[in-house]
């Protein structure tokens, strides 16, 4: 233990539990988008896979990674455009639907890579970037100021959305349609096509949350999120539908996974025991639901699909 | 209450005719997609579809393997209908069978001189049991505590995976084989605990009598008991349920319950039905069951959720998966095709759901076009 409690392995453990909560903070908050207008879209697990696998072989093929975050976010955009017909559209159960889009993502993401790439192939990965003087600070500049720019943007989106969804009309709007669609309707808010917005805005972070995990780690393999967007799905809950909730939700679980993998390393966990250590998120997760099922209402309309007059 | 539960009896034949319609225009929708994946990727669609029907339904041998991949399905998929009939999405089914496969093996390893009739109940129980508990927490959670099943469920299926490899891999290991490269498995398990086989020179095991039977079981617990009309009322409407004196949280946390102990037999079936009878995973999420806890769902959805469409649903994906592997032989196209459009099926039966449900008042027109106000905010409208 006393190995762990350094000053520069601590610092590298926060440095990289912030590096780990990227991805999940990118997924969460578009899932907050879309569950705040009333849309429970549980397909993000297959999203993130389909998005980190195109991003992934945008690298492998070109070596651009800029043009590979790109691609995530069409990918994104696609699903997200594809969801939205079927949970606002066709009014389908959003529970379920959300697990074939899961299956699909699985199933397709493992397919393309087989059939496309087929070994391993690490690709690079996505630089650092220091930010001038900040990054110089001891401590906190290691800890802060020298992530990839793709975890700049995710903690900046927090804000923006906070902003969007608390100062904007297009936030109020959100709002109305996620607490009493039928209530903004009559005032002449669309429903369907501010929730079409929300769910294809969310899925593109969605497969940019999936193309920033695939960059961090330079590689691709089946099932190579392994549930990071139920638990995204699970953290808006966690954050009490909060931008700021949000963030605190995805850095616990960067931090808790950055000392799991820390301590494995350093062998002060056995690695038998790995796996064990290993659930922490999971079971974090459900204490947190039940902690916020008894303190905050989720949005009054989550996963109902709106009707006129029904 | 017997004239409510004919009643409820009718509404579900219109709705199972409306499925005539619907069920297989979604697997055709699915099979269509299918084909243009395959000609994508290079294949022919008939070569491959051919490979797929033929490897799954094609001789005695594939038969064989299509019903014992459909056993898994059949428990799992009858226990997603109790579930979802109440309205309670369990998405647990990875983690109860899991945990089922756990107990099960557990109980075999503790007392394998038991004799042969009563060790194979034995572990059968176990399994169920197993699968129970891993349903009731999150039933419970939902019931008293309110937090969202599905999340729940899904948390658990992920803590189950990780304890199912620490055992595997660390106290139960078959400590012949512990070595640095290890396979994550049990020893080999009792023989008294081997389920029969049913056809001599085939691999038939007596899993398939254990799945049709607890399909049955489910159908008449559903719709021949006090229990089933509560568990499908407070499916409808969880407010009129106990308005009319119903015990609400405690039939929504038995739901969750009975659907865990139907995934937790099929884990027992899976142990002990297996062709080296140990426990074995390979450390991947889906390593022991074969992502049987999801396909199970697939299977319930496309029966309607009905148990025993389902066992006929099952029969149907069981050899969708057994064919895939054929497929990759004949076109080389890998077999998470089958995955993929297991997840297209799922999303669209619950799409079409929709037009049934708007079908559902006017049961004689089904299939004529619905003077139906068309819902607004099509995709073109959508401002960006």
């Amino acid at each position: 233990m006393s190995k762990f409690l350094t000053i520069s392995v601590l610092t590298a453990t926060a440095a990289s539990g912030i590096r780990l909560a990227a991805p999940f903070l990118l997924a969460s908050l578009g899932e907050t988008m879309g569950q705040r207008s009333g849309v429970l879209n549980l397909g993000v697990e297959g999203v993130m896979l389909l998005g980190a696998f195109g991003s992934y072989y945008t690298v492998l093929q070109t070596g651009d990674l800029w043009l590979a975050a790109i691609v995530g976010v069409a990918i994104g955009l696609i699903m997200g455009l594809i969801t939205a017909v079927v949970s606002v559209t066709l009014k389908a159960e959003q529970g379920i639907s959300g697990i074939g889009v899961f299956l699909f993502g699985l199933g397709m993401s493992d397919l393309m890579y087989q059939k496309l790439v087929g070994t391993p192939r690490p690709v690079a990965q996505l630089p650092a970037v220091n930010i001038p003087f900040l990054a110089d600070i001891p401590g906190f500049g290691k800890m802060l100021f020298r992530q990839s720019l793709l975890v700049y943007l995710a903690v900046l989106l927090v804000p923006a959305l906070a902003f969007v969804l608390n100062r904007t009309t297009y936030g109020t709007k959100i709002k109305a349609v996620g607490e009493n669609p039928a209530a903004a309707d009559s005032l002449g808010v669309s429903v369907n096509r501010i929730r079409y917005s929300t769910v294809i805005l969310g899925n593109a972070l969605a497969g940019l949350a999936g193309a920033t995990l695939a960059m961090e780690l330079g590689i691709f393999q089946q099932n190579l999120t392994q549930g990071a967007g139920f638990i995204a799905v699970a953290l808006v809950y966690f954050g009490a539908w909060r931008p700021w909730g949000v963030l605190a939700g995805s850095l616990l679980y960067g931090l808790v996974a950055a000392i799991v993998l820390q301590w494995k390393t350093l062998g002060i966990i056995p690695l038998s025991a790995s796996d064990l250590a290993a659930t922490a998120p999971a079971v974090i997760t459900i204490f947190a639901l039940v902690l916020v099922a008894r303190r905050f209402r989720q949005p009054a309309a989550l996963a109902k699909a709106y009707e006129r007059g029904a | 209450m017997s004239s409510k539960s004919r009643g409820l009896a009718r509404h579900d034949w219109g709705r199972l005719l409306l499925s005539w319609f619907a069920m297989p225009l979604a697997a055709l929708a699915a099979l269509l997609i299918g084909a243009l994946m395959l000609w994508a990727l290079g294949a022919n669609p008939v070569t491959g579809y051919r490979a797929l029907g033929e490897g799954a339904f094609g001789s005695v041998d594939a038969l064989t393997n299509t019903a014992i991949k459909a056993v898994p399905l059949v428990l799992v998929g009858v226990g997603i209908c109790i579930a979802f009939r109440a309205n309670v999405l369990n998405i647990g089914g990875e983690g109860q069978l899991v945990m089922g496969g756990l107990a099960s093996t557990a109980t075999a390893l503790a007392v394998p001189g038991v004799p042969r009739p009563l060790l194979i109940p034995l572990v059968l129980l176990a399994g169920v049991a197993g699968g129970a508990i891993w349903g009731a927490i999150p039933g419970a959670l939902k019931a008293y505590f309110s937090v969202n099943e599905i999340l729940s469920t899904i948390m658990l299926n992920i803590v189950a995976v990780q304890v199912m490899n620490y055992l595997l891999s660390g106290p139960l290991i078959d400590k012949k084989f512990s070595g640095f490269s290890a396979i994550p498995q049990t020893k080999r398990l009792a023989p008294n605990a081997d389920l029969p086989i049913l056809v001599s020179n085939t691999k038939l095991h007596a899993g398939i009598v254990v799945a049709l039977l607890a399909a049955i079981v489910v159908y008449v617990l559903l719709w021949r008991t006090g229990l089933g009309f509560r568990l499908r009322a407070v499916g409808l409407s969880r407010e009129a349920s106990s308005y009319a004196g119903m015990p609400v949280k405690r039939t929504i946390t038995l739901a969750l319950t009975l659907s865990g102990a139907m995934a937790g037999l099929a884990g027992a079936v899976l142990v002990f039905g297996s062709a080296s009878h140990r426990m074995v995973t390979d450390g991947t999420a889906t390593g022991f069951t074969g992502s049987a806890g999801f396909n199970g769902i697939v299977a319930a959805l496309f029966g309607g959720l009905h148990p025993l469409w389902t066992v006929l649903s099952s029969f149907i994906f069981g050899g969708l998966l057994v064919g895939g592997n054929a497929v990759q032989r004949a076109v080389q196209v890998p077999s998470s095709l089958i995955v993929a459009l297991n997840g297209l099926v799922v999303v669209f039966v619950v799409s079409i759901e929709y037009v049934r449900r708007r079908n559902r008042n006017r049961p004689l027109s089904f299939g004529m076009p619905q003077p139906v106000q068309e819902p607004s905010g099509t995709p073109e409208e959508v401002e960006l």
